[in-house]
């Protein structure tokens, strides 16, 4: 009993210790956000100070976040519905037909996440600037979809792996074609995991910097564009750069406490057989 | 009902996407897309472009704002590729007369006569010209000088000479220190890159009598000069500068500067407005002024930067961009940043009009220690021995942004501690010359 009370307050603090780790850099960025220029580079850092808006109003000022914020659901929600649209259909083949091929593919699918991006970049440009894709939303959605591909035909192939085929083959009896047993059984009963795979690869597409920093402009920046303007080589930042950040990330990171409960749900979903 | 499903979702998504293809593609008016850094004085020329659009109701502008390294990966792919997405660049002088000679940026030919390209600072104006041609126009530039405290050198009982050498300055420090209340003699840039430890470093070897190849392309490091800078560079920070030297760039040294942890600091003359705006420093009544101080070789390359507009060949709307840079860089504008943030904004460094302004000497005490370093700039200036590049606190070659960075990393290391200074010699010697010889640049 002494033991076991022990041990369950050890695993409390070492959880809240974690959880205070992984929070405290956002916590930072917030407070930093409230800071003058000059407090935010004081040493040592100031825990009480009398809080301001000036940085946010200088974010406002210099940027339409508007547009950016836009920009950053288009081509998220984009980049996700053409990753499943292209996944749900790849998985439901490789997890209910396999053939023999079925395992180096997915295998292969894999290791093209291994290439570092910066290795295509001059390609992939060339080809942008030959379909008139530079600096546009569709441009975004096609790279981010094709990027989270992999990713999301994995997830979702173990997801549908979990799934007993025989219910798919009492549809089959009742007539049922591909197309329907993947919507009216497939998709319903896998639906957890569905979600929880979309939720991540918005989640990745929202914070994805590198190709949205090279491919656009100015017509379809999103809000990582939007967070890389704030900092500068010469002269103080910190308190911009933070208000920046803070405006960037506040729609995902509400989205994402609002989705927590179907988040989990999908991740552990199957974990207990 | 539930069975169109399928269909409603191919329908709402396609619609979704065509909906998603962005507008402004073609317009009888243009729309120029400009690309800069976001430093003060970028912030704004964006700010007050409305003025521009106003005289100029066919023009439009859109803004690509990015911080300084992201910015040139960003358009160094773009110009390279002749993708043609900006109108306007923001390109440094190291950049201008390399994309000139690669055909990447259009010449500026035809200005009003009214630009006044005489009044352009002569060294600012020599080094955006290649075979006769301005290739970009000057936004801002700077040169480099000694900051220090004067009421740390009053307390000390000490006075910063009107041209100090760097045995003074080595003393100076040594005096000044006092760790224990995290005051520190000498702050300098110790951050690894080209554009930030070996831009001072390679200021300093000049001074030093050191030069980074000979005629042939050979390089120079493994020498006695380099030996003497590199020393000494290394010993003052490691006695006399802050804790933790190799993360300090320019911003971490202003913050350290503005905070009253150094005694002295020698960076770019852009420091000056900064160190004297009340609202940035804590020592803003406390600043001195001095040259950069010298070495063992005087009248060598110094110090010359500036922040310019260019042109990219690729653009489709020249003239309706060649009228933007024109207004950005005339005195019209400078006169502009006056009327609406006051003479101490005005971007500072390009034009003689500007330093003879009254009103401009009056709230900028610095300016003229900043005029005068600017037009005593020498970046093509002779080192001891001839040299075959060109430039003071780099070389003027494309691939002294590799070079550069990797022999900044090298230096960086003597700071720690985890390399003395001749084996990192030795090290970034063999490393330069690997890098020139497969170049081709060694005959």
């Amino acid at each position: 009993m002494r033991s076991s009370l022990t041990a369950q307050l050890l695993i409390a603090v070492l959880g809240w210790g974690i959880a205070l780790l992984m929070f405290f850099p956002i916590f930072w960025m917030v407070l930093t956000s409230f800071k003058t220029e000059g407090a935010a580079i004081a040493t040592p850092p100031q825990l009480i100070f009398a809080p301001t808006l000036e940085s946010y109003a200088e974010v406002q000022s210099r940027a339409d976040y508007l547009s950016f914020a836009f920009n950053s659901i288009a081509v998220s929600v984009g980049g996700t519905v053409l990753a499943l649209a292209f996944a749900i259909p790849g998985a439901y083949a490789m997890a209910f037909h396999p053939s023999t091929r079925t395992r180096g593919t997915l295998l292969w699918m894999l290791s093209t996440k291994m290439l570092p991006p910066v290795g295509v970049l001059v390609p992939i440009y060339l080809l942008f600037r030959g379909a008139g894709l530079l600096d546009t939303r569709i441009g975004l959605i096609l790279i981010y979809g094709l990027m989270n591909l992999p990713i999301v035909v994995w997830m979702l192939f173990t997801f549908f792996k979990e799934m007993p085929n025989d219910i798919l083959e009492a549809g089959r009896m009742d007539g049922a074609k591909a197309w329907g047993e993947v919507w009216y059984l497939l998709l319903p009963l896998t639906l957890p995991g569905v979600a929880s795979t979309g939720l991540l690869s918005l989640i990745l597409c929202w914070n994805e910097a590198f190709w949205s920093l090279n491919l656009t402009s100015s017509a379809a920046a999103p809000l990582t564009t939007f967070i890389a303007s704030f900092s500068s080589p010469e002269g103080l930042f910190f308190a911009k750069l933070s208000a920046a950040s803070t405006v960037a990330v506040a729609p995902i990171l509400v989205f994402g406490w609002l989705s927590q409960r179907q988040l989990v749900r999908g991740l552990t979903f199957g974990a207990v057989k | 009902m539930a069975r169109n499903c399928p269909r409603a979702l191919t329908v709402a998504s396609l619609a979704l996407m065509s909906g998603l293809i962005p507008a402004g593609a073609a317009r009888a008016d243009a729309t120029l897309t400009v690309a800069t850094v976001n430093n003060g004085d970028m912030v704004v020329m964006q700010k007050l472009s409305s003025e521009f659009e106003k005289q100029h109701p066919d023009i439009h502008l859109r803004w690509v704002v990015l911080e300084e390294n992201v910015l040139r990966q960003r358009v160094t792919t773009d110009i390279a590729t002749k993708a043609g997405q900006f109108d306007i660049v923001t390109v440094g002088n190291y950049e201008v007369p390399i994309w000139a000679k690669q055909g990447w940026l259009a010449p500026m030919e035809d200005l009003p006569a009214s630009y006044d390209t005489a009044d352009l600072l002569k060294p600012v104006r020599d080094a955006l010209t290649y075979q006769d041609k301005l290739y970009a126009l000057p936004f801002y530039a700077e040169s480099a000088m000694t900051y220090y405290r004067t009421d740390l050198f009053d307390k000390a009982g000490l006075k910063m000479p009107d041209h100090p050498t760097y045995t003074q300055i080595r003393e100076f420090a040594d005096k000044l220190t006092d760790k224990t209340h995290q005051t520190y003699g000498m702050c300098l840039r110790g951050k690894p890159g080209w554009g930030e430890n070996m831009a001072y470093v390679t200021s300093l070897v000049d001074t030093f009598g050191g030069q980074w190849f000979d005629m042939g392309w050979h390089a120079k490091l493994d020498t006695p000069e380099w030996h003497k800078a590199i020393t000494y560079y290394s010993d003052i920070l490691k006695q006399d500068g802050p804790p933790g030297a190799t993360s300090n760039g320019f911003n971490e040294n202003l913050a350290l500067f503005a905070g009253g942890h150094c005694a002295m600091w020698i960076d770019a003359t852009v420091a000056s407005g900064m160190l004297y705006d009340k609202k940035q420093s804590q020592v803003s009544d406390k600043v001195g002024f001095a040259p950069m101080p010298v070495g063992d070789y005087a009248g060598g390359p110094t110090w010359l930067w500036s922040w310019n507009l260019g042109i990219p060949a690729s653009s489709k709307q020249k003239p309706a961009a060649e009228s933007f840079v024109a207004w950005a860089t005339s005195k019209d504008y400078i006169k502009l940043v006056a009327d609406k943030n006051g003479w101490v904004a005005v971007p500072p460094g390009t034009r003689q009009s500007t330093y003879d302004q009254p009103e401009y000497k009056k709230v900028a005490p610095f300016a003229g220690f900043v005029v005068n370093a600017i037009n005593s700039a020498n970046p093509t200036g002779s080192t001891k021995e001839p040299r075959p590049y060109l430039g003071a606190q780099f070389v003027a070659i494309p691939e002294f942004q590799g070079i550069g960075t990797q022999v900044g990393q090298t230096v960086a290391a003597t700071l720690t501690g985890q390399m003395a200074v001749d084996a990192a010699l030795k090290a970034a010697q063999s490393a330069t010359d690997r890098a020139v010889k497969q170049a081709g640049y060694q005959k």
